[in-house]
């Protein structure tokens, strides 16, 4: 089974991050593998254990973004390509779909493709559906438990009431939740062993993307921060407490 | 200003370096800190981390082949630097499986040797411990009265030993004894006829760590029991060599967790309406500590490089561990005065580290020791001789 894992170099998100020109400051900033990736790379070393094949790792990025590919690789992945282009700084989802799609098809072919639910930076969550649309395969979304067998798979995909249990051919398209898994340890032979790893380094002419193709659609009107945390709200129970605490919950839609 | 990383060292590590420390830093962080206070208190090595810290690549760790991941000294230093932040009983069972035990089969051992036992050590399904001081013989090895002695082909051994890192988990020791052509290393399996250990219990110091004492009524061994790459007291002192050296790094984990410590608590803790970080004696004690840190950093970096060179001379490594361990403790020390009362409970870990530093102060040769090694190499004279 040949799986490829999208993965994404994002500032650590342990650390507070910065504005830069309305974007999140992303050169000079202690940068890390998206954690919601994690869960992905151990996706795909999981089949691969079971059915055999290759692991390929795909990212777009600043050459930076190579650590984040490297650490993917000490897991245990076979490969890596990044594309790096000064022209896809800033990229928008679409453009961000469009490149990763050029870059699996130019990687070979492949039975599944991987990739986090959302990044842990933009938090859009719409790249992995444009990305499987480009790849034109049936996508999987939400995955918190999968099942493979000869040319398909069988995941139990969350939703906001529970779970449903769907059934794909493949090749196709899943994101992961957090949880599908625990993530292994990067184990130092895995690191030693990374570096010997082959990556691919690709620009966009090398994918024979037109300039058009990678101009972001996508403009930021306005950034703001966050609103502050409000102190939690105290009910004094006078006797309507309990109702008033299912009520709370029922608004958070817990219950 | 980064408050620990002050010079800016980050550069000078590979990125390689760099993802063995992170991985090392969150093994530690999920895996040693959730239960150290309650293993410390209840004086115990969880033992089933061992094949944790083994499917991780530490065990060994600078060692190739075997199983081994083959990193370089620089990556071992940092992967025992993050342990020890955690607690010394972890780094201390590395040091000893890795360097101690580990060393000399890699170094000394046959290739019989070797296979046998290696792998299993490296994946920790296999813990060894390192038998070299006695009773009454611990600055003084030399003097030990274990004894091997030939009987038809086999060595019958007899002797204790004590202080024995790993010695009551251990599933082989390295044990040294006086045979008639000098000391000899010999690899005791567990279960061998006339070899017993017993646990030192009531240690206020590494106590998330098995110390034991080892026992050799009558031992006998086959012939191939004996390392047969080295005879006398190179042998051993050649494996304290390469344990010190992981302390030079190790140490400055147990100062680092103090100082963060003490300074998070100095920017909280108010006294007078003010935090106590504001008041000039505390800057000076935590400035202190930074500096130590940093420097004692730099010292193992540019130890570690010239391991990794291969040119490092044993008095270097007693440069590096007399200087850190006793600015560690030092350091630990006056973190526990910044805490004030709450630095002697197990909340915070700064009395753990302080306590657990006495012990670092001693083993693998005592501060007393290390300070002479420095005396006879710049004066030329031997003051213990």
């Amino acid at each position: 089974m040949n799986i490829v894992v999208c993965v994404k170099h994002i500032p650590d998100p342990n650390i507070p991050g910065e504005l830069e020109g309305g974007r999140l400051k992303r050169s000079g900033v202690q940068g890390v593998l998206d954690p919601g990736d994690e869960f992905g790379v151990e996706t795909g070393l999981q089949l691969k254990e079971a059915h055999g094949g290759e692991v390929t790792l795909v990212s777009m990025g600043p050459p930076t973004a190579m650590e984040a590919i490297r650490r993917g690789l000490s897991m245990g992945a076979d490969k890596g390509l990044l594309v790096s282009d000064d022209a896809l700084q800033g990229a928008c989802a679409l453009v961000t779909a469009r490149v990763l799609a050029a870059a699996i098809k130019k990687s070979g072919p492949f039975d599944l493709v991987i990739a986090g639910v959302e990044s842990t930076d933009g938090y859009t969550g719409t790249m992995p559906s444009t990305l499987a649309e480009l790849l034109d395969v049936p996508q999987v979304t939400f995955v918190k438990r999968l099942d493979s067998a000869d040319g398909t798979i069988r995941a139990d995909r969350q939703t906001a009431e529970g779970y449903q249990v769907v059934e794909s051919p493949l090749p196709a398209l899943i994101t992961v939740t957090a949880g599908v898994n625990s993530p292994r340890y990067a184990s130092f032979k895995g690191i030693m062993a990374a570096k010997k790893k082959p990556v691919d380094n690709l620009s966009i002419g090398d994918l024979g993307l037109s300039s058009e193709e990678v101009t972001s659609m996508q403009q930021i009107a306005s950034v703001g921060s966050a609103e502050a945390r409000k102190a939690g709200e105290v009910i004094e129970d006078d006797g309507t407490g309990a109702q008033r605490v299912a009520e709370f919950l029922k608004e958070a839609k817990v219950i | 200003m980064d408050a620990v990383d002050f010079l800016d060292l980050e550069p000078l590590l590979t990125e390689e370096e760099k993802m063995i420390r992170d991985t090392c830093r969150r093994f530690v962080g999920d895996r040693v800190m959730p239960g150290i206070e309650k293993w410390f208190e209840a004086a115990e090595f969880p033992v089933e981390v061992a094949t944790e810290l083994g499917s991780l690549g530490l065990l060994g760790m600078h060692l190739s082949g075997y199983g081994c991941a083959g990193t370089n000294a620089v990556s071992y230093g940092l992967a025992c630097l993050e342990l020890e932040a955690g607690d010394a009983g972890f780094r201390s069972f590395v040091s000893v499986q890795g360097s101690l035990a580990m060393w000399p089969i890699w170094k000394y051992g046959s290739e019989e040797q070797k296979q046998e036992w290696l792998p299993r050590m490296a994946a920790g399904e296999a813990i060894g411990c390192f038998g070299l001081t006695e009773p009454d013989f611990g600055s003084d090895p030399a003097g030990m009265r274990t004894s091997a002695k030939k009987n038809g082909s086999d060595w019958v051994l007899n002797g204790n030993k004590l202080w024995i890192t790993n010695g009551g988990i251990a599933d082989v020791a390295i044990v040294w004894a006086r045979t008639d052509e000098g000391v000899r290393g010999f690899l005791v399996p567990r279960n061998t006829k006339g070899f017993t250990t017993r646990d030192i219990h009531r240690k206020l110091s590494l106590r998330a760590s098995v110390t034991s004492e080892l026992i050799l009524d009558n031992c006998r061994l086959p012939a191939d029991a004996v390392l047969p790459g080295v005879t006398g007291m190179k042998g051993p002192l050649s494996c304290l060599s390469e344990a010190r050296f992981g302390i030079v790094w190790g140490v400055m984990g147990s100062a680092r967790a103090c100082y963060e410590c003490a300074l998070e608590y100095s920017k909280t803790r108010i006294a007078f309406d003010k935090p106590i970080g504001s008041f000039q004696l505390t800057q000076e004690k935590l400035v202190n500590m930074m500096l130590e840190i940093n420097k004692g950093l730099l010292l193992a970096l540019h130890l570690g490089r010239k391991k990794d060179d291969g040119n490092l001379a044993p008095q270097q490594v007693s440069f590096g561990k007399l200087n850190n361990v006793r600015e560690a403790l030092a350091i630990a020390r006056e973190a526990r005065t910044i805490l004030g009362a709450n630095g002697v409970t197990l909340e915070y870990p700064v009395i753990r580290h302080a306590n657990n530093l006495e012990s670092v102060l001693t083993y693998e040769g005592t501060s007393e020791i290390h300070t002479l090694i420095l005396g006879q190499a710049i004066t030329g004279l031997n003051a213990f001789a």
